[in-house]
């Protein structure tokens, strides 16, 4: 796996794609700052970069790279290597230059403009992290919906779809039903909505360090409990993972059952 | 002319001293114990406590002394009650330490009590195990000054207060610490009270809590971490000036808590990462200016019937709500803020938005009649119904909005 | 070498292999034909575990291929189209498949040097025309010294001196006892080289056995025309 991983990471560090991807987010990281001048701010600006655009483009890179690899992927499929350890090497390639790219894309301007020296670091970090993560699960989406749908049209209007659904559409749902059922107990319900939409776990993390004081708003106990506590900061990362881990089980098992 | 004056003054002091004695307590001195000493002086004297643990309580002050510890001699009270009582004008007490004062649920105990008399002056004391630290009862032009109280206060019911005023007039209460009890500064029908840069944090309920009490101004305090943060209520023209109010946390903790407040005054006040910066019930008239609001869950919330308030040349820095109100309707001005939020433009560069500012969002709406809703704080759908609000509001009140919105925040670190 | 038992395949409704029974002895060139559509690529596939069958069993050396990936240690492929990632040179990509099958020791210098892609080496794959990829495609198949080497398509795009480096190639490896399996549409090439026909229809074997015998069974006197019997008779 490592040996694809490796080679499908050098292929993207010479694609053109990378370097723009890498571009954007150094481009967004000083706009931020120069203009702002305000790191708390940018900061937060920042977040609704990270939680809408990451997946998208981890979303779409994701399906992209599948596609336009798929020669390559079938030369591979002759070689002795194990089938899972090709999708899933390609697929930490994608996810990690990926990664990478928004990692140090934004962290360079932000250093540079002494966030070491600043209180922001923690959520800065947090936001880099959750960054990371959210590219992590939804270039492994990407990938599990590319690997069912042969026909690239069809395959990048659901990859669109899902994140369309998961940034926005869901939102919806979940805020009509809070308040079509306002006279019910609602806390244990919105934080189990919350924990399966990765974007809004990677919000509720961040939340979680930028907006405490509003949270802790709320007299459930439940909310209390998870707000108040780590037990909210451990729920959440534990979920994101398990949000890596579950497409990753999907590529496997759909890898190896898969005709080329 | 001066000389006259001058020996007039000498002679005055050396006729005092004549007159005033100084009564040591110690175990080797002559008083063996603070309660023989205080008998045995007469009006006037300087009682002076060397270092050493006296246990004993209900110490009765019924003429003026002077009570100076040194080294901050120990005052154990063993949790029998009361420790020291003040029924006299002219009382000093100064430098003392005073330890395990009686809890009980029908007699309010107090390290310190003074009652009906003036020009009293308390400092320099440490309390802790205490129930009440330093209880004013009708009491007048007396000083409270840089008192150390430390609580350990667990519960509301079994525990009292830092520093009680009960019916007071023309008292100081400056640079006093107090933490862990269950109101630091409490003040009920008191007028004319100042109360200023005292340390207020880590208490149970108030930081400071203010009921019936008129003419009063506290300034450049700090309140921090207090269980429902600082509660102005049912009192007229007070000044609340450079204070501090952080990190006041909870589902019913604010930075300041306002009922029935009228014709005040709030300005340069900084209020950091409280759930509620200020929240206002039924206040009119009230300038708030030149305050920092600065990464509260929400800065202000106005709860019904406030009317003829003015917000002007505030900093509203990356709240997660600026305003919140629960009704349609406004009757208070915001003018010339700097919202950190706004993005807005100024073409005519002076300094002010060309677009006005609206403070209000409709997810505040939202999540006031379903709180739970709060977990969907800055979401893109959030983001979305709130832009379309701003563009046409239907929920929040349509003439709420800053005209003339700053561009840079406004600079007032210097009070 | 190979041994394949009712192996069956479908791909939604379409039923490519309805049941094939063959067994390829070690040594020797088999050419694997058929009409487009006879299920020649999904056969090839199946050997190489690209395809995952419905039913049937196959074997290579007596061992079952099935959720197996080592022994294609043991098999070069050729596939029909060439394309590499884009971004690696061709030096890049030869070291990559090399890397990837690390225990082999590799025949690629010689290799280069017979087709003459000296120049091309250090040029992106992107950059390349079909004939030169498919030359890079033939470097990468044959540089290794597997036992069963499989072609699919092999002369597509090449000019005619490659063409006969090609035939010379497949020979040597040949006459090293090596078993080699071709899919081509150029009768000329598989009447050439091939020793043997295996010659697929509907999704079954129609006829396996020398040119000959073909000759023989479809009473035609020459190969092409042996072939262009069998479908015409099969489109009737």
């Amino acid at each position: 796996m490592f040996k694809i991983l490796k080679y499908s990471f050098y292929d993207l560090m010479r694609s053109r794609w990378s370097y723009v991807y890498f571009l954007f987010y150094l481009l967004l990281g000083l706009v931020l700052l120069f203009l702002n001048n305000d790191l708390s701010k940018a900061v937060i600006t920042l977040m609704n970069v990270i939680i809408i655009l990451v997946p998208l483009i981890g979303t779409i890179f994701g399906v992209m790279y599948y596609y336009n690899s798929k020669e390559f992927t079938e030369l591979l499929l002759a070689q002795p290597v194990k089938r899972s350890s090709i999708f899933l090497g390609q697929y930490f390639g994608v996810s990690l230059s990926l990664a990478m790219s928004l990692v140090i894309g934004l962290g360079m301007p932000f250093i540079f403009y002494g966030i070491f020296n600043s209180d922001a670091i923690g959520n800065f970090a947090l936001l880099l992290i959750t960054g990371a993560f959210l590219t992590m699960i939804f270039t492994a989406l990407a990938f599990v919906i590319a690997l069912v749908n042969d026909n690239k049209i069809k395959g990048f209007g659901y990859a669109i779809l899902l994140w369309l659904f998961l940034a926005v559409i869901y939102d919806g749902i979940f805020l009509m039903s809070l308040v079509f059922f306002e006279d019910y107990p609602l806390d244990r319900f919105s934080l189990a909505a919350t924990m399966l939409n990765p974007i809004d776990l990677s919000r509720v993390l961040i939340l979680l360090k930028m907006d405490i004081s509003a949270l802790l708003g709320y007299t459930g106990a439940v909310f209390q409990k998870f707000f108040g506590t780590n037990q909210g900061i451990i729920l959440s990362s534990l979920m994101l993972v398990l949000w890596v881990s579950i497409p990753l089980y999907l590529i496997r098992r759909i890898s190896t059952r898969k005709d080329f | 002319m001066r000389l006259p004056v001058f020996i007039l003054i000498l002679l005055a002091l050396s006729f005092s001293n004549a007159k005033a004695e100084q009564l040591e307590v110690c175990n080797s001195c002559e008083y063996k114990n603070i309660k023989t000493a205080i008998e045995s002086a007469a009006a006037g004297d300087t009682v002076v406590i060397k270092k050493g643990t006296y246990r004993e309580f209900n110490l009765q002050i019924t003429k003026p002394l002077t009570i100076i510890g040194e080294d901050h001699p120990v005052i154990d009270g063993e949790d029998r009650g009361e420790i020291i009582t003040i029924e006299s004008d002219n009382v000093t007490i100064d430098g003392l330490k005073i330890i395990n004062v009686g809890t009980s649920y029908t007699t309010d105990y107090a390290a310190v009590r003074v009652v009906k008399s003036e020009n009293f002056l308390i400092q320099n004391l440490q309390l802790e195990k205490l129930f009440f630290g330093i209880y004013l009862e009708k009491a007048k032009k007396g000083k409270v000054i840089n008192n150390t109280i430390l609580g350990d206060a667990v519960e509301e019911y079994s525990s009292g207060n830092g520093i009680q005023l009960w019916y007071c007039k023309d008292i100081e209460v400056t640079g006093n610490k107090i933490q862990k009890v269950r109101d630091g500064i409490y003040l009920e029908f008191s007028d004319d009270i100042l109360i200023e840069d005292n340390l207020s944090k880590d208490n149970l309920r108030y930081g400071l809590h203010f009921m019936f009490s008129n003419n009063d101004s506290y300034e450049n305090n700090i309140f921090e971490n207090n269980g429902a943060g600082v509660a102005v209520m049912f009192s007229k023209f007070i000044t609340m000036k450079g204070n501090i109010f952080r990190k006041n946390w909870g589902p019913a903790s604010f930075g300041l808590l306002l009922k029935e407040i009228n014709d005040s005054e709030i300005s340069n006040n900084n209020f950091e990462e409280n759930t509620v910066g200020i929240n206002i019930e039924g206040s009119n008239r009230i300038n708030y200016n030149n305050n920092d609001f600065r990464n509260n869950g929400w800065a202000v919330k106005v709860r019904g019937a406030c009317y003829s308030n003015i917000f002007t040349k505030n900093n509203f820095f990356n709240n997660s709500f600026d305003i919140s109100y629960n009704s349609k309707l406004n009757d208070n001005s915001f003018d010339r803020n700097y919202w950190s939020s706004y993005t807005g433009y100024d073409l005519n560069k002076d300094g002010l938005g060309d677009v006005p500012y609206r403070p209000v969002k409709l997810f505040s709406y939202i999540v006031n009649r379903t709180p739970e809703t709060i977990i969907l704080l800055r979401s893109l759908f959030i983001d979305i119904i709130d832009f379309s609000e701003k563009v046409s509001p239907v929920f929040t009140p349509d003439n709420l909005m800053d005209q003339n919105p700053l561009l840079k925040p406004v600079s007032h670190d210097i009070n | 070498m190979i041994s394949i038992e009712n192996l069956h395949k479908k791909f939604g409704k379409n039923e490519v292999l309805k049941g094939i029974d063959l067994n390829i002895e070690q040594g020797g060139i088999f050419a694997v034909l058929g009409p487009n559509g006879s299920g020649k690529t999904t056969l090839i596939k199946s050997i190489l575990g690209m395809v995952v069958p419905n039913s049937g069993s196959i074997k290579i050396n007596g061992k079952s291929v099935k959720n197996d990936w080592k022994y294609r240690n043991n098999i070069d492929y050729l596939p029909q189209i060439a394309n590499f990632p884009g971004n690696l040179t061709v030096r890049e990509l030869i070291r990559m498949i090399k890397d990837l099958r690390s225990y082999k020791k590799a025949d690629d210098l010689r290799l280069i040097e017979l087709f003459k892609l000296d120049p091309f080496l250090d040029k992106k794959l992107s950059n390349l025309s079909g004939g030169t990829k498919q030359k890079v495609n033939l470097v990468l198949t044959f540089m290794f010294d597997s036992s069963l080497i499989i072609l699919d398509e092999p002369t597509t795009g090449l000019d005619p001196i490659s063409h006969i480096r090609l035939k010379e190639l497949i020979t040597s490896e040949k006459q090293k006892g090596k078993t080699i399996l071709i899919t081509s549409h150029i009768m000329s090439f598989v009447e050439e080289i091939a020793d043997e026909i295996v010659f697929l229809l509907e999704g079954k074997i129609y006829f396996k056995g020398g040119i000959p015998a073909l000759k023989t069974k479809t009473e035609q006197p020459d190969f092409e025309h042996a072939i262009a019997s069998i479908l015409t008779t099969s489109y009737v």
